[in-house]
């Protein structure tokens, strides 16, 4: 059997993170290709529901990312997913789901190499834990059989 | 009871409010249900006793209640707690709402958030011990096991949302559950969206929730969906000092923060 690529699912912000991952590619500097990014306005519009949804459509692991404190540039848009992340994380950790698959980020747009580095640890660190077979799937959902209707 | 009953007949002949929310008595003699008495005759069906839990700052926020005029509502601590939330979240203004504070066979009549506060000031604050070790065990068990109960609790979850009607902090008139462009809820009750459903019920009132217990109470599968909402409240404690509804010049947690806020996990 072929070796379990990990899918991860990176939310990041348009300003820093999403322009530091383009950094990256246009350095020439090659990175797992495990990642789908998901581009939003900022850290602040990325709801704790997408990365549910994200696990509940099949991806191993999540990264959510944006710009370094202080740097947002809606002002505080960070400061305030910060707050919100904090507290997910702890909810996350009591009810039992894997911290260690949800990576949280500052990567601003001149850190091109921080990213290829930050999505090649996470992929290894997934590929250690295997696919997150436990969280349940959202039905009909990509990757299952569509509802059967009687 | 008497004293009570007394305190609402003044109240209610006086003019000064139009209706007192309290309890009567319901199906059976451990059963209350919510009492709205409109007369001195209305208000003698007024009752407390131990099974009087549920919190009645519920019906505050309702159309039809509002409609009444001025009201009184009866309850302990996490009740005033209640209202002074409501006013850190602007849904009512001061001096519209009496509170008729119970607590060993007495009554106070609490007549505006500053007499609210002083009353909640000098009452513990926090969970109590019982609750703090029940959290603690829970939290102590190993991940795989803590996965394995609450996948395990939340798959009786049969999405009534009678812990959503049960709340009095959740007032939104359309819940993100009810949205479905885009669905972000399954409607169907089946392991994801009852995860989702239940992770989003305590991240929404994360920070707001006054561990009134009514949600758990309501609950007809019986899970103990409050633990949800007691761990995010505990972290919002030590984070951000953050306590729910001891003050009316405290804000939301979750709308404010300090740019030296700590955390351990970003990388």
């Amino acid at each position: 059997m072929a070796e379990f690529e990990p899918k991860i699912i990176a939310f990041v912000c348009n300003w820093c993170t999403y322009a530091g991952a383009d950094l990256t590619g246009t350095s020439r500097i090659h990175y797992a290709p495990n990642v789908r990014v998901v581009r939003l306005p900022c850290t602040g519009r990325i709801d704790f529901m997408l990365i549910l949804q994200a696990f509940g459509q099949g991806a191993d692991g999540v990264i959510v990312s944006g710009c370094h404190p202080g740097d947002c540039h809606y002002t505080a848009g960070n400061f305030h997913a910060r707050r919100r992340w904090m507290l997910f994380r702890r909810l996350l950790d009591f009810v039992g789901i894997d911290v260690r698959r949800v990576t949280f980020s500052w990567v601003s747009a001149a850190e091109g190499a921080k990213w290829a580095e930050l999505v090649n640890s996470v992929v290894a660190d997934v590929r250690t834990l295997g696919p997150y077979e436990e969280f349940p799937q959202r039905l009909g959902g990509p990757g299952q059989k569509p509802l059967e209707v009687a | 009871m008497e004293l009570l009953r007394d305190k609402a007949k003044s109240l209610l002949t006086g003019g000064a409010v139009q209706v007192v929310i309290g309890y009567a008595a319901g199906s059976a003699t451990d059963r209350f249900r919510p009492h709205f008495a409109r007369s001195a005759d209305d208000a003698d069906r007024l009752i407390f006793g131990e099974g009087c839990r549920q919190n009645l700052a519920v019906y505050l926020l309702k159309p039809e209640v509002r409609a009444m005029g001025k009201a009184a509502v009866v309850g302990g601590p996490t009740t005033l707690r209640t209202l002074l939330q409501y006013a850190v979240e602007n849904q009512i203004a001061d001096g519209l709402v009496v509170a008729l504070a119970l607590e060993d066979g007495r009554v106070e009549e609490l007549t505006s958030f500053a007499a609210v506060e002083e009353y909640l000031a000098q009452r513990p604050h926090g969970l109590s011990d019982g609750d703090r070790a029940e959290l603690e065990q829970h939290a102590a068990r190993s991940q795989k096991d803590r996965w394995a109960y609450w996948s395990a609790e939340l798959a009786r979850c049969i999405r009534c949302y009678a812990c959503r009607a049960a709340c009095p902090l959740c007032y939104c008139e359309q819940c993100i559950t009810e949205n479905n462009q885009p669905q972000w809820v399954p409607v169907a009750s089946d392991a994801f969206g009852n995860l989702e459903w239940n992770v989003v019920r305590a991240m929404h009132l994360a920070g707001r929730c006054v561990n009134c217990g009514s949600c758990a109470a309501a609950c007809p599968e019986n899970i103990r969906i409050d633990l949800l909402n007691q761990v995010l409240a505990q972290e919002a404690m030590t984070q951000f000092g953050a306590e729910a509804g001891y003050s009316v010049r405290k804000e939301y947690a979750l709308s404010v923060f300090k740019p030296d806020d700590k955390e351990t996990f970003i990388r």
